[in-house]
């Protein structure tokens, strides 16, 4: 039987269908987005191959080395525009970006490279990267590696051969004794260093409210004087630790012959790791991936955020996100209690109830002028004027901090927490109220012992998705508190161990600076990709456990509404 | 075995002591449960009422007026004894507003305490020997810099300065006459000088004497030197042709060109001094009908201030036409009491002044928000002389040998509702406009707050994104809530929950950096794709319908939206994959080229567009999530009864559910818009963030919020600038408050017509 289009038309179906278009496109966008984030935060890690090049640019050729980052086509109208010649017959050419590292050498670390001006592509064996503290990554043949400006070993070939293997080895060698000094240097400069810093500068505070409260007592300046000599009697031994370790860390470096065919020479103390990308099998490239994403989530950053791990990002989201929970749970299911329990349900409970609503819909920058305004420069200024006077006047309170980042947040989402809770009490049957108030319980035993309990599921889901929005919000932290390198944690091992007043590091924040603050944006795209795919992930494993929990609940409840 | 004992009569006393203790606690713990929940509960409503409060409280002082009093420690309300004798050429206060100075006609320069009149220093200017001061100028008010030129043709520059210092923990500020220029007298003229105008800019000094009717122009270049750390000063005077003026004042504009003579007559003359001799008269214009009485120089040196003999106060400035010609034109005029202008003096830091009528009556102006901030009778006739303290919190003023300081409190001159919402014309423009320009690297920079262009970006920004979200959501919500098979709604539901939860900075950042490009990329492609899913969609779906039965029923009723996911795909693919050979065809090749070469339409790369797409992919769970429950809500009854009397699936959709449930969606709508209004991270990112007024949508806009996240870190506590972005933040506030109980309302609404049905 055939359908006519009038017919069909009449039936409505085209209208349907349409409809039904719609929901298809917002699930493709919504699976494209976060595959698209997934594809290109995770690709990053994988060694790519190194390639090897020459590159014929108006009649000049040279080499180049480097991955390739991206492919695409560009318009033949635009290459003319850029005074490229191309043939009046094609419409478009492919273009490639390669990651040419060397940014020592050439000042760029990125070009791109029209296909068809590629000649005599290949994939070295040899060719080696170096991932480097300073400089992004070296491509190049490794010639030789010095030990105390001596030559220990040379190769001069490009194949592959024993004495090669024997100078790759000294290298690993060299580097795995390069990288045990860093961290011992890591350690006395950030640990031992820092805290003594860190008790000069309180014992340097103490004097200071000392004189400001106008105390005089002789003893207690002798003694902080005293332990000021010892702090800096440590620091000295420490110094000169620190200075024999710098030379034993320097004594290595290696030569490099780059693209250009120049050999340069690079301290072993500042490379990060070795490999050889092209010469790597499946099974080592996968232990290499998964070493660079637990580098990625463990590591402090390196070269203006563009480099490295984002570790500090992560923890200092989740001392927010610790801080606001505590702050934000008990706030809202109160709230929350109160509102369906204890309130009279009247005007004032429906007023309430509508500005709780309206609480959630209100932009979250407008929290964040709050914040600043009122915590930071109010409450954080007074603080400063009666507790802090002697730090004045750099601010201690009086500046965007832990504190009132995850104030501010708990109160973007104790919405969120009270109409999630408001939900779970009104699906409490009432016959088990009843029954509770029948038997002789006080209000307060109902709810402690038979509301709350089993609302329980209902707190979580609220406050799971309190934790998963404010992981998620920027733009009221970038006004109080949050920064794109906070130099130490929140929580360290100075006294008093929480520092409340610091300035943290976000992911949210790191997604936006990195992204669009960055000076090096070609190099920073794929680690905010990544970036970018841990927060989704994060979000949705705690959207996903917040559904989970409120089915569950609700066929819980099922089974008890007769 | 059980062994019968005698029953006794249960003991049954409730109120031991022990039980009636426990009683009293529990019940003393259920009161204490009650408060403590209350005061949890209220505190909900307090915190709501805290942030309006505080917001309002924040830009309160933008509205409040401007007040002027005594000095509080100003011996005697009445005022002192002018301090020293002759009488007052010019006046001034130091910053802190502590000393006076006084120029008098005997060339003396007195340095005084402003809240007594104590003579601090007494000094005589230096002068050339044997002669008269004859003229004099204010160079600059702000550095204190001021000219007198003598009888015989030569000219002192002298500023007036301040050094703190801090012997015993207490400032003391020591006031002294210093030469900016050179402490040796200038010639700039042959004989007696009668008019001066001086400008300076940096090392570049011009200086224009009037003598005898004949006009001097010297400019002097002052090079510090590097070694020996003095001033060089190269001079070079020319004559200028008589000139046929009869000027009672003269002023330079800074750049040398630009003289400004005013007559007797009430004629303000353009003088072009770079001009050939006989187009040097540039223009002139009756700017009064009276006599001008005061004639300056407003902060920056750009604007003329006219006040005349019939209380007539108006600003001036030179303005370039399209001809790139500069004429002199009015700009404002100022509202006064009509009484002849007496003596006016400027804001050190602020686009503002101060003028006295010949009633005595002061009046406080600000030019930018062409505002009257203050009026007060503070003396009972003309006033000789008045002096503006650099912090604008102070005035001293002299009348009849009496000196009165007036602490004035006038913090936020700059705003009102034309400077923030009404077209304004700004110095150096060439007509009014709407512009936000909130702070500039110079001191004398006009501010331009105009909230306009940032409500226009908001509400572009809006527009576009719910244009892409409404059909969308609205027609994924109706698919979803009337169409779709509940096992595949149990799967969509949450998905387009995530879509809701995920952070909009990753929205924002996709936006910039990959969306941006793409479309740029492929722009074509995408305006093809509005075209080519529909089609495709149609295309597919008449298809199915022709296809046998023992296909279509292998896909159970409701599903049919997942056959659809491969088809948009497909389309899309397609949609880009053509649209070059459609470019190729219409537009030359290459859209992007074609809109700005061929159209001429400016083409920015994060534009309207892509914070379309980007922000209406933010609103679209929203407005879906919504109205899909409004939809879902209708009670079932009604669609089967309408079924049940024949007639089709969509057109009981239409005439039945939809009626019903377009309230919610229409609440959902306006929470979308909410949502879209109050963004800032994809706005933040996705545009370029400048302030323009075009609804271009390949253009670029700044929404209120991302404004806010630009430049609230940078804003000066209690500044203007700070209390306007706290106004875009109560205004945004404000907007989705109303926005969303009205939502609210509706839905509420909605929910018990539901009910009775």
């Amino acid at each position: 039987m055939k359908t006519s289009v009038s017919s069909w038309v009449k039936s409505g179906s085209p209208w349907i269908w349409l409809n039904a278009g719609a929901v298809a496109i917002c699930v493709i966008m919504v699976v494209s987005l976060i595959g698209l984030i997934g594809a290109r935060g995770l690709a990053h890690f994988w060694p790519a191959d190194v390639m090897q090049a020459t590159y014929t640019e108006r009649g000049n050729s040279r080499t180049v080395i480097g991955e390739i980052v991206q492919i695409e086509q560009v318009s033949a109208i635009q290459l003319r525009d850029a005074g490229i010649e191309v043939a009046t017959d094609i419409d478009s050419l492919e273009r490639k970006l390669v990651k040419t590292g060397n940014r020592d050498i050439g000042g760029i670390d990125f070009s791109w490279v029209l296909d068809r001006d590629l000649s005599d592509v290949s994939t070295p064996q040899m060719l080696f990267t170096a991932e480097r503290y300073e400089w992004g990554n070296l491509y190049g043949y490794l010639r030789s590696v010095k030990q105390a400006d001596k030559i220990a070993l040379e190769y001069k070939g490009y194949e592959p051969s024993d004495a090669y293997t024997k100078l790759w080895k000294l290298l690993n060698q060299s580097l795995t004794r390069a990288s045990n000094l860093k961290a011992h240097i890591l350690d006395i400069e950030k640990h031992d260093i820092g805290s003594i810093n860190y008790e000069l500068e309180r014992l340097r505070l103490k004097q200071r409210r000392m004189e400001i409260d106008g105390d005089t007592d002789s003893q207690t300046l002798a003694a902080m004087a005293r332990r000021k000599i010892e702090l800096s009697e440590q620091y000295q031994v420490l110094e000169e630790q620190l200075i024999s370790l710098y030379a034993e860390i320097n004594r290595d470096s290696i030569d490099v012959e780059v693209s250009t065919g120049d050999i340069i020479s690079v301290p072993v103390a500042n490379l990060v790791r070795i490999f050889r990308a092209n010469s790597m099998g499946v099974w080592q490239k996968s232990l290499h991936y998964l070493e660079k994403i637990w580098e990625f989530v463990s590591q402090d950053p390196r070269e203006a955020n563009t480099e490295g791990g984002i570790f500090p990002a992560i923890f200092g989201t989740v001392m927010m996100v610790i801080l606001m929970s505590i702050m934000v749970t008990p706030f809202g299911v109160v709230a929350a209690v109160y509102l369906s329990e204890y309130a009279k349900q009247g005007f004032t409970t429906r007023f309430i109830r509508i500005a709780v609503n309206n609480l959630a819909g209100v932009p979250s920058i407008v929290y964040g002028v709050f914040g600043l305004g009122f915590f930071v420069y109010v409450l954080g200024g007074s603080i400063d004027q009666l507790f802090y006077p002697e730090a004045l006047p750099s601010p201690t309170f009086g500046t965007g901090g832990l504190l009132w980042a995850s104030i501010t947040l708990a109160l973007l989402t104790v919405p969120v927490v009270i109409v999630a809770t408001e939900e779970g009490l009104s699906r409490v049957p009432k016959s088990l109220k009843e029954g509770s108030l029948a038997l002789g319980a006080t209000k307060a035993e109902t709810l402690f012992k038979i509301i709350l309990p089993m609302t329980s599921p209902a707190m979580m889901t609220g406050v799971i998705l309190a934790i998963a929005r404010a992981a998620g919000e920027v733009a009221p932290l970038m006004l109080v508190g949050v920064v794109k390198l906070a130099p130490t944690l929140p929580l360290n091992m100075n006294y008093p161990y929480l520092h409340l007043d610091q300035k943290i590091m976000h992911l949210g924040f790191h997604i936006f600076d990195v992204g669009f603050q960055s000076p090096n944006v070609e190099a920073a795209r794929p680690l905010v990709y990544a970036t970018a795919f841990l927060l989704i992930l994060v979000i949705a494993l705690l959207n996903l456990s917040a559904v989970a929990i409120r089915n569950r609940l609700r066929e819980k409840y099922k089974a008890l509404e007769v | 075995m059980s062994t019968l004992s005698e029953s006794k009569k249960p003991d049954l006393d409730f109120n031991t002591p022990s039980m009636l203790r426990t009683r009293k606690f529990r019940a003393f713990k259920n009161r204490l449960t009650t408060h403590s929940i209350a005061a949890g509960g209220m505190s909900i409503i307090v915190a709501i009422l805290l942030i309006f409060f505080y917001l309002l409280w924040e830009i309160m002082p933008l509205f409040k007026e401007a007040s002027i009093e005594h000095w509080p420690d100003n011996t005697a309300q009445v005022g002192y004894a002018v301090p020293g004798k002759g009488s007052t050429l010019y006046l001034a206060i130091e910053e802190q507003a502590q000393i006076g100075l006084r120029i008098t006609d005997t060339q003396q320069a007195i340095f005084f305490k402003a809240s007594n009149g104590e003579i601090i220093s007494e000094q005589q200017l230096k002068a050339p020997a044997n002669t008269k001061a004859s003229s004099f100028a204010i160079v600059s008010e702000s550095s204190g810099i001021f000219a007198v030129g003598y009888d015989n043709g030569e000219v002192m520059v002298f500023q007036h300065k301040y050094t703190s210092t801090y012997p015993a923990g207490k400032r003391l500020i020591t006031p002294s006459i210093s030469y900016p220029l050179t402490d040796e007298p200038i010639q700039v003229a042959q004989g007696n000088i009668d008019l001066l105008a001086i400008s300076n800019d940096d090392e570049n000094w011009s200086i224009v004497a009037s003598s005898n009717g004949e006009i001097f122009q010297t400019n002097i270049s002052a090079e510090v030197n590097l070694l020996s750390e003095e001033i060089d000063i190269t001079t070079h005077t020319l004559s200028i042709p008589t000139l046929d003026i009869t000027a009672e004042k003269l002023l330079l504009l800074p750049g040398k060109r630009w003289l400004l003579a005013a007559t007797k007559e009430g004629k303000v003359t353009l003088f072009d001094l770079e001009a050939a001799p006989e187009k040097m008269r540039a223009q002139e214009v009756q700017a009064t009908q009276g006599t001008i009485t005061s004639f300056a120089l407003l902060l920056g040196n750009n604007s003329l201030i006219i006040g005349d003999s019939q209380g007539l106060l108006s600003q001036w400035f030179l303005v370039r036409d399209k001809q790139n010609q500069w004429s002199l034109q009015k700009v404002r005029d100022f509202e006064t009491a009509a009484k002849s202008i007496g003596v006016i003096t400027m804001e050190h830091r602020r686009k503002g002044f101060a003028a006295v009528d010949a009633n005595g009556e002061l009046s406080l102006y600000n030019t930018t928000a062409n505002r009257k901030v203050l009026s007060s009778k503070i003396a009972p006739q003309q006033i000789t002389a008045i002096a503006y303290a650099p912090r604008s919190n102070a005035l001293l003023i002299e009348q009849q040998r009496k000196m009165t300081l007036w602490t004035v409190d006038n913090e936020h001159p700059d705003i009102s509702w034309t400077a923030l919402w009404e077209k304004v014309w700004y110095e150096g423009y060439e007509k009014p406009e709407y512009i936000w320009q909130s702070s500039a690297s110079n001191n004398d920079f006009e501010p331009k707050y105009s909230l306009m262009p940032l409500a226009f970006g908001t509400l572009k920004a809006a527009f576009y994104a719910m244009l892409l979200a409404t059909p969308l959501a609205i027609c994924g919500a109706i698919y979803t809530a009337y169409f779709m098979a509940p096992a595949m709604r149990r799967k969509v539901k949450p998905l387009i929950e995530l879509m809701e939860a995920l952070p909009t900075v990753i929205l924002g950042f996709l936006a910039g950096l990959w969306l941006a490009p793409f479309i740029e990329n492929n722009l074509a492609g995408i305006f093809l794709t509005l075209l080519g899913i529909p089609l495709a969609i149609l295309g597919f779906g008449f298809g199915w319908a022709n296809l046998p039965k023992s296909i279509r029923n292998l896909v159970p009723h409701g599903w049919d939206a997942l056959l659809l996911i491969p088809v948009v795909i497909l389309a899309t693919l397609l949609s880009i994959y053509f649209a070059h050979d459609v470019e190729g065809l219409l537009f030359a090749g290459d859209l992007r080229h074609w809109i700005t070469e061929e159209a001429g339409i400016p083409f920015d790369q994060r534009n309207a567009l892509v914070v379309g797409i980007a922000m209406g992919f933010a609103v679209i769970p929203t407005i879906f999530t919504i109205s899909e429950d409004a939809i879902f809500s209708v009670p079932k009854h009604l669609s089967y009864g309408s079924l049940a009397l024949g007639a089709t699936p969509w057109q009981t959709l239409v005439r039945v559910v939809m009626p019903t449930a377009s309230p919610g969606i229409f609440s959902a709508l306006m929470v979308g818009m909410g949502r879209a209004v109050g963004e800032t991270m994809i706005v933040l990112m996705a545009t370029g963030n400048t302030p323009i007024m075009d609804v271009n949508i390949f253009e670029g806009m700044r929404t209120l919020a991302a404004n806010i996240a630009v430049e609230m870190p940078e804003a000066e506590v209690a500044s203007t600038h700070y209390r306007i972005l706290f106004l875009a933040a109560f205004s945004l506030f404000l907007f989705t408050f109303v926005v969303n109980t009205c939502a609210e309302l509706i839905r509420h609404r909605l929910r018990n017509k539901y009910g009775s049905l």
